[in-house]
């Protein structure tokens, strides 16, 4: 398998990402965002960080870089896209995935361990889980609220769209267990076609035994079947 | 012109040294000149009241690469890694502005480490606050934290730990200390010292603006009423332009082309060049109107003394100017030739083309007023508490009125705001003893704890600087780790005063005791003087930070409780040592006695048998016992690991608060599994080690036989309120 890992001023969990994949045996490439052509690869990583620092707003001059164009003909093409965190937040900036992410209803920077829960484990990204897993993951970003208007939503929940909610361990859904103020407690979003997903845990901060736990693993060994 | 009287106060200088300056230079100076010698000769880049005192301290092992004097101190891991890393204050920046004077505190420090050629891998602080109960707290409280995630959560270093106290000393004068800590290889370490003449000089990254002139001057001088007034001398982070720096100068550093590197840190672009000249024995010449600027219609005063954040200065190999100008084009970062070195030994600025100031470089490094000043020998607290009648309080109360203490209580509501894991290397995070950092695809990792005692240091200098060095050390061993070196941030009022002379001196005498004894080298630090506002101090506050070395990722160790039915032993004896302990603040308001005596011997030994029962595998976990004491360390244990503890009574204590919240040092709590307590006894009984059994691990209830029985949970809870509650006020 081949992977691409894109590299903005500011990124800061590429390497991280690349460690992840290569662990896994993908053959990566680190792609700067002044370059005007993308390998050819099976998966394309939007990785972490404060692109551009996260000024104007998170993710908005990252999605108008050169590289971009080429991340959304590819896309559009079909090829497997991941975005996570701030990544995340590129992939909505740029049109990729619909709805917002805004400030975090506390109105401070989260950094935490948190659980999800697998909504939906039929598509190239989750289907090494079971439906209704918990997993552990980390979270660390200022801008994860996701919010969308009703049409969209129910698009998403009416098409297994939503793959992954915050939750507890014990795999409570609700306000409670919803550390940014999400709608629907949505952690992660895919589009129509369910090639392009983004997610606000980072599933390579859990990859590890010696530091964390390997619940994120999957995800791309997932990406590999 | 001539410069007056008023001038001279102006720039913090005194009318004596401003004569030596007319002496030194054969004339008068000029305005920029004398802002030059200003900069120069403030305590904050001169150490002029510290210097002497300084030198007392333990500098070299076998392992110390590079001592004080240099960007960072650097100590030599094995395997060719070699590890970077400073402590570093911005005080008086963070009470003026605390979201930017803490953020540029971590900037400059992270920007110290990875001048010399390593990557930062973690970062940790030590930030103390005024009473919670002053009006100024809450919002100074959140603009640093936020401040010190805002720059190391953008730049992608992980934050890894810290302290956080309280106390109505730094109620005017808080303090933020940063540290930063990198990782290098040995054979490619980085140092400020020039070498040859007509080298270009490097300007890179930010450009220079009008935001913190003079900042180093502020920062030499105590405030008053009117210190909101200096907020335009507090400097502006990006830790945006700081993350590009970082990857641009890591990229140059894999090239051979630098040959000295310095940050423009304290005193900008005054202090980064005078600095590489001085040490290279060189001369360096400057052509101001080539510098990158900001703003329009800068002065040559104004760029010299801006200390605009996320600059550089580089000393290239003149063949490989255009390389190196590739790297930083690719990172879209200013690269600019705005001189050369030169034999002169003079630093000459030009602009317009004229010379605008002519300085001989060692009037302004080497000659540089040094000061043994006046101080007293500090009065020592005598321990008497015997007004106060112990027995009246129920330990359990104790208990939980110290562990929802401010000081006491988890400090999460920070830590979350922090990102511990960017970079994948942590293991273990803020909450135990000693953060926990892996070496990059290596099977090793080094320990970090940061640590201050104010409170014995207030009442017994030199015995609280053997504390705090001590205590360091033993957060170090409590997580298997070797100790190797520190860094100390020495924070104090003014040095013109006697009794706070006084006060540095010991503490550092104390120091200086401990670090010699247990091996223990200062390899990097600085001095924060002028903490007191209308001529009130703070208490002596030196803070250590203290590496140590994991060369088995296995023999890891945390303070979590692993089995029910594991016993917990005490190691090191307790003598019920109350004085200035967190009991007696905690429980009766009351900063008294003196604090608890440091026997050297003992600490050594007793560390160095709890790292031969771990290396052993015969720990389960460790935590040492300090602040609160014994009961206090259990505490945090069982609530770590959710489980209880089944506590047992002393056998020669009838005052139970004594022995539980004793502050006595040396002691370490250490789980093991019955079936090794034979073993256990044996090791320490034949090094002639005290210890004595002191729990077991039981379920879900922390309990002391006949007296109390707490449900962990409600420790925890306790234990997590505090913060919640403090921010939701107001």
């Amino acid at each position: 398998m081949k992977s691409s890992v894109i590299v903005f001023p500011g990124s800061n969990c590429d390497r991280d990402v690349a460690v992840a994949l290569e662990k896994l045996q993908f053959k990566n490439s680190m792609i700067w965002h002044k370059e005007n052509v993308l390998p050819k690869s099976d998966l394309i990583v939007v990785p972490g960080g404060f692109s551009y620092g996260d000024y104007l707003r998170s993710g908005a001059i990252a999605a108008k870089s050169n590289i971009l164009n080429e991340v959304i003909k590819a896309g559009e093409r079909g090829s497997l896209i991941l975005g996570i965190c701030n990544g995340f937040q590129i992939l909505i900036e740029c049109g990729l995935l619909k709805g917002a992410l805004l400030r975090n209803s506390g109105l401070k920077f989260i950094s935490k361990n948190i659980f999800i829960k697998i909504q939906s484990n039929k598509n190239k990204f989750f289907n090494k889980y079971k439906k209704n897993e918990i997993l552990e993951l980390n979270i660390a970003h200022n801008e994860g609220n996701f919010f969308t208007d009703k049409k969209h939503l129910n698009e998403l929940e009416d098409n297994d769209l939503i793959p992954i909610k915050y939750c507890d361990k014990e795999g409570n859904i609700n306000q409670k267990t919803n550390p940014n103020g999400s709608i629907n407690n949505i952690a992660g979003i895919f589009n129509k076609n369910k090639n392009i997903l983004g997610m606000m845990p980072h599933p390579e901060r859990m990859a590890d035994k010696t530091c964390s736990n390997e619940d994120g693993l999957p995800l791309f060994l997932s990406l590999m079947n | 012109m001539k410069i007056n009287k008023e001038q001279i106060e102006k720039h913090g200088l005194k009318l004596e040294e401003y004569n030596k300056i007319k002496e030194l230079l054969g004339r008068e100076a000029n305005l920029l000149e004398l802002g030059i010698f200003s900069a120069m000769w403030n305590e904050h880049c001169s150490y002029k009241s510290s210097k002497i005192h300084l030198k007392k301290l333990p500098t070299k092992n076998n392992i110390v690469i590079q001592g004080p004097g240099e960007n960072a101190g650097v100590i030599d891991i094995g395997d060719d890694d070699a590890i970077i890393f400073k402590i570093e204050s911005h005080n008086h920046p963070s009470f003026i502005e605390p979201y930017q004077g803490a953020a540029t505190g971590v900037g400059g420090i992270l920007r110290d480490v990875f001048t010399m050629g390593a990557r930062p891998i973690a970062l940790m602080n030590s930030i103390h606050f005024g009473s919670p109960t002053n009006k100024n707290t809450q919002n100074l409280l959140n603009g640093v934290v936020s401040g010190i995630g805002g720059y190391g959560n953008s730049v992608g270093i992980p934050t890894v730990g810290g302290e956080t106290k309280f106390n109505s000393t730094y109620n005017e004068n808080i303090l933020v200390n940063a540290m930063a800590v990198g990782h290098a290889n040995k054979n490619k370490i980085f140092y400020s010292k020039a070498k040859g003449i007509n080298k270009p000089v490097v300007y890179v990254g930010s450009k220079t603006g009008r935001d913190g002139i003079h900042g180093a001057t502020m920062a030499s001088a105590e405030f008053d009423e009117n210190s909101e007034e200096k907020k335009p001398t507090v400097q502006v982070g990006d830790p945006f332009t700081e993350k590009l720096l970082l990857e641009a100068c890591l990229e140059l550093m894999r090239e051979n082309s630098i040959i000295s590197i310095q940050d423009m840190g304290a005193a900008g672009l005054t202090s980064s060049s005078i600095e590489m000249a001085s040490k290279g024995k060189l001369g360096i010449e400057l052509d101001l109107n080539k510098v990158p600027c900001r703003e329009n219609n800068m002065s040559p005063y104004e760029m010299m003394l801006s200390e605009s954040q996320e600059r550089m200065l580089i000393i290239l190999d003149e063949k490989k100017e255009k390389k190196a100008k590739k790297i930083f084009d690719k990172w879209d970062l200013d690269f600019v030739v705005i001189g050369k070195t030169t034999d002169t030994n003079r630093l000459v600025l030009n602009f317009d083309n004229k010379i605008v100031a002519d300085i001989p470089i060692p009037a302004l490094a080497d000659k540089a007023p040094q000061y043994d000043r006046k101080w007293n020998k500090p009065k020592i607290k005598k321990n008497n508490l015997k007004k106060y009648d112990l027995k009246k309080i129920k330990i359990e109360d104790a208990l939980i009125k110290i562990l929802s203490s401010p000081d006491h209580s988890n400090k999460s509501w920070i830590t979350d705001q922090y990102d511990q894991v960017v970079m994948c290397d942590t293991i273990q995070k803020s909450g135990g003893d000693a953060a926990v950092v892996r070496i990059h695809n290596k099977n090793k990792a080094i320990s970090i704890s940061v640590d201050s005692s104010a409170n014995y240091c207030s009442s017994d200098p030199k015995s609280g600087g053997k504390q705090i060095v001590c205590e360091n050390w033993r957060n170090l061993i409590s997580v298997g780790s070797k100790p190797l070196a520190i860094t100390n941030c020495l924070n104090f009022g003014s040095p013109e005063k006697p009794d706070v002379m006084g006060e540095f001196v010991e503490c550092i005498n104390g120091m200086k005791e401990a670090c010699e004894f247990l091996n223990f080298p200062v390899v990097s630090g600085n001095v924060s003087f002028y903490n007191e506002t209308n001529s009130k101090s703070i208490f002596p506050t030196p803070v250590i930070g203290g590496i140590g070395l994991l060369d088995n990722l296995n023999k890891i160790i945390n303070m979590k409780t692993k089995k029910v039915g594991n016993l917990i032993i005490v190691v090191g004896k307790t003598f019920g040592h109350l004085g200035q302990s967190s009991f007696m603040r905690e429980i009766y308001s009351a900063n008294e006695g003196a604090p608890p005596e440091i026997n050297l011997t003992n600490e050594k030994n007793n560390g160095n048998s709890i790292l031969n029962l771990i290396n052993l595998n015969l720990v389960s976990s460790c935590h040492d016992v300090s602040s609160g004491g014994i009961l206090i360390s259990l505490a945090e244990m069982s609530m770590a690991s959710m489980l209880g503890l089944k506590i047992l009574k002393p056998k020669k204590f009838t005052n139970l608060n004594e022995y539980f919240f004793a502050e006595d040092q040396g002691r370490y709590l250490v789980e093991i599994e019955v079936d090794n307590l034979k073993k256990v006894e044996g090791i320490l009984k034949k090094s002639n080690i005290f210890y004595e059994v002191v729990a077991e691990v039981q379920n879900d209830i922390f309990e002391l036989s006949k007296t109390f029985s707490i449900k962990t949970q409600e420790l925890y809870k306790n234990n997590n309120q505090w913060f919640k509650k403090f921010n939701a006020i107001n």
